[in-house]
């Protein structure tokens, strides 16, 4: 009964879609106000219909009912309970489900929080966004429902694919969802800004928080996907240039650009027209991931169940919402007025550059990830595009936005002075030389790029230090009025050193696994491997019945330069049901870096091959990440960020010894 | 001393240019080396590869082909149907390598006509085949299975 309930909600919502896609759009060329309303009650009624949808579904999975043919095709009653919730989004038809409920959310959020905005821009935006809920709420009824039963009622569902679970399930998918769902929000403020035809820094303002907020779930949830692949999957790596990773890193690389230009649009009412263009390009962006994903072009660990109809229901939607939005642009732009001039050495010079090279970056991997795709279809030849290609592409292009950063960062509005801001680096600059060139010395093996990659990263996170103590520190200040005036500084300034520090980290994590050591062999108990500094002992090997499957295990312990460090067990499942083993990679973490061994066979004279690597400094890959979106995060509570403070107070300006 | 707008289009445009100039030849460089094609056992036989290229090869694992030897080296034939390629590999199988099963392989071709790979991709679970094999035998009419390469 609550099935069919929630199915019934879910086509409710998306009359209400409906409503709230037409009705205020009305409205807001009749400039009536009335009809206007009608998009902030359509979008908060449509947010608990589906919401009360998606219950019914996870209900459906939490009580096992098995007359639900997604509960029976995806789970199993003795699964353990969060992975029945989680279950509910590991497959096509309710990771659809989660995405329009993230899309939904975001409407309902944009009417709660917009009391603030120009009414017709706000009717304009809820009027968009409820174009795209329509759109995949209509998706999702007619091609992907649910809500299907079957009959005869079987006794038990097939259970969930094993690599799936994994606490990743719980976190990875709705991180990333609202990510790139986030950024509708950014495509609806610039096509509702486009239809509403007043475009200006309040637009940016508004919008801003938004795309943040997206953004920082985008990082989460991309590193996250990429720490759960690396210990779950057994290769050893953290990033495959997988066609999806690609269409999630394509949103990222365009909605980094999109966040940086909104603070020229906001500060300087400048790049109007390029902040619009980018934020239709990023949510375009995501829709095409939604195309790579589901329509079964290209094929990935990550490919749901393709259906040919689905594609061209997605396909369909990509046109029309990237097709309307870029048709409507064009017409529309030309009457954008362009707002604050500036030299070219300057803040806004310096972002320009920033987004050139992000853009650049993103055409790199869409041009590696679409090739082969398009060389297919025209001649028939059958190629693979894969590390090599974005290693030569996309990294130099990113790393030459990265050695630019930190001077960029540090520029003046308006007009900066490159020699000043030289000057205020150059200690910085100094001390990562110095760093390299350490390492260059005292490191022997692996390749060039590790010393330089760590001084670049050093380069990032002394270069943010240098920014927040340049404008903290004046000359004959005590250090108390020093600490005030650091903490005075805004919030976002903070964010933005620390998301730039946090870029750095990274960049050391993924320089390290230059100095990575990888050795594979065939052990008898007793018998060692070498990788680097360490050793595994192979212990014994044995078998293990975990709830619903069965594992051969092989322990090692981990020597240290001939100390015991620990153990690690890895091995290989056999989930009831099932005839593909999974492996189970054993991690031990000595400070930053791990011992990884991933067990490849057991032989019947007891031995095992595996392949074992010791990771310098992986942590900081993932960790860098999270300090990014703590950056993000810190800009999003600066109090400019909050819609309605516009200025802030004088006093505080004046403390912070710049004009804020 | 703030730019006109003339001035201001003027130094984007330049500087969009450079941005450009530069990733366009990262990328017709990259394309033109870094790009691996893929070939099934005929195909390789009728072309002439050059020495040291890398290739992509890919069919089925022929039955009763699989030698293993102790230092984790192991050779086995890839087949088509009509052509059977040798290839060495030194490494870890995948856990779906099995006789009979489709695979891809990635290396050089050996001046005697032995494929020496350095990665091998076999299906990653039950349910799914990489592309380029699910092609190759599909090309040979061997592959039986359903039309795509992922299936639900």
């Amino acid at each position: 009964m609550t099935v069919e309930l929630g199915h019934y909600a879910l086509i409710l919502a998306l009359a209400l879609a409906f409503v709230q896609m037409t009705v205020p759009l009305w409205g807001s060329l009749a400039r009536d106000p009335a009809l206007m309303r009608v998009g902030r009650m359509a979008a908060w009624a449509s947010f608990g219909f589906v919401a009360f949808s998606y219950m019914a579904l996870t209900m459906a999975y939490v009580n096992s009912d098995f007359s639900v043919l997604n509960v029976v095709m995806n789970s199993h009653s003795a699964k353990p309970l969060i992975y029945k919730i989680s279950g509910v989004w590991s497959n096509h038809e309710g990771s659809m489900m989660l995405w329009v409920l993230i899309l939904v959310l975001f409407a309902a959020l944009v009417a709660w929080r917009g009391g603030g905005m120009p009414e017709r821009l706000l009717a304009s935006v809820l009027s968009v966004q409820g174009a795209i809920a329509f759109a995949f709420i209509l998706f999702v009824v007619v091609t992907s429902n649910p809500f299907e039963r079957v009959f005869p009622i079987p006794v038990e569902g097939q259970g969930l694919n094993p690599v799936l679970q994994d606490p990743g399930l719980a976190i990875h998918p709705p991180l990333l969802y609202l990510g790139y769902v986030g950024f509708s929000i950014a495509y609806s403020f610039a096509v509702g800004a486009l239809i509403h035809g007043r475009i200006d820094a309040v637009f940016a303002r508004f919008v801003r928080p938004w795309t943040l907020l997206a953004w920082l779930f985008l990082t989460l949830g991309i590193s996250m996907g990429s720490y759960w692949a690396y210990y779950e999957l057994g290769w050893g790596g953290w990033w495959f240039w997988d066609p999806v990773e690609n269409a999630s890193l394509m949103p990222w690389l365009m909605g980094t650009a999109l966040v940086h230009c909104t603070v020229v649009m906001e500060k300087r009412d400048a790049l109007k027209v390029w902040t619009i263009l980018l934020a239709i390009l990023t949510f375009s962006l995501s829709l095409l991931g939604a195309f790579i994903v589901r329509s079964g072009v290209l094929t990935s660990v990550h490919s749901f169940a393709s259906d040919p109809t689905r594609g061209v229901f997605i396909l369909g939607i990509l046109t029309f919402f990237v097709g309307g939005g870029l048709a409507l642009f064009a017409w529309r732009a030309p009457l954008l007025r362009q707002g604050g001039l500036f030299a070219a050495v300057s803040r806004e010079g310096a972002l320009i550059v920033n987004n050139l090279f992000l853009a650049a970056t993103c055409a790199a991997v869409l041009i590696g990830t679409l090739y082969p795709l398009a060389l297919e279809a025209i001649s028939g030849a059958a190629i693979s595009v894969g590390a090599p290609f974005f290693n030569a592409t996309a990294v130099p292009l990113f790393v030459m936005l990265l050695a630019f950063l930190p001077i960029g960062q540090t520029l003046a509005w308006k007009r900066g002075n490159l020699l000043g801001a030289a000057q205020r680096m150059m200690v910085a600059l100094g001390i990562s030389i110095l760093v390299s060139l350490v390492m260059l010395s005292m490191v022997h093996g692996g390749p060039v790029a590790a010393p330089l990659g760590v001084g670049l990263g050093a380069w990032l996170i002394l270069g943010s230090v240098s920014e927040i103590v340049s404008r903290s520190w004046r000359r004959g200040a005590t250090l108390r009025i020093f600490v005030v005036r650091a903490f005075g500084l805004p919030r976002a300034a903070w964010g933005a050193a620390l998301a730039h520090a946090g870029i750095g980290v990274t960049v050391i994590g993924v320089a390290a696994t230059g100095w990575g050591v990888e050795n594979l062999g065939v052990l008898k108990p007793g018998e060692r491997i070498e990788i680097g500094a360490y050793s595994l002992v192979l212990e014994k090997s044995f078998v293990r019945n975990g709830q619903g499957f069965r594992e051969d295990v092989a322990r090692f312990s981990v020597m240290e330069n001939g100390e015991f460090a620990g153990t690690v067990e890895t091995g290989k499942r056999v989930h009831a049901g099932r005839d593909m083993p999974t492996t189970e990679a054993g991690i031990l973490t000595l400070g930053l870096g791990q011992v990884y061994a991933s067990v490849n066979d057991f032989h019947a004279d007891g031995s095992v091959s595996l392949k074992a690597y010791w990771k310098p400094l992986v942590l900081l890959i993932w960790l860098g990440s999270v300090l990014m979106a703590a950056g993000g995060g810190l800009a999003l509570i600066d109090r400019r960020s909050r819609i309605g403070i516009v200025v802030r107070s004088k006093a505080a300006a004046l403390l912070a010894g710049r004009p804020a | 001393m703030a730019m006109t707008r003339k001035q201001r289009r003027l130094v984007t445009i330049g500087l969009a240019g450079i941005v450009l100039a530069i990733a366009a030849t990262l990328i017709l460089t990259a394309a033109k080396d870094k790009i691996v094609f893929f070939y099934g056992p005929t195909e390789l036989k009728t072309m002439a590869a050059s020495p040291g290229q890398r290739l992509r090869i890919g069919g089925l694992i022929e039955a009763g082909s699989l030698v293993k030897s102790d230092d984790l080296r192991v050779a086995f034939r890839v087949t088509d149907g009509t052509t059977v390629l040798a290839v060495a590999y030194r490494g870890l199988l995948p856990d779906l390598f099995r006789e009979g099963q489709g695979v891809v392989a990635e290396g050089v071709l050996e001046s005697d006509g032995t494929f020496r790979a350095d990665s091998v991709l076999a299906k990653h679970d039950e349910n799914y085949m990489p592309k380029e094999v699910a092609e190759a035998l599909r090309k040979q009419g061997v592959w039986k299975g359903q039309k795509d390469g992922a299936t639900p």
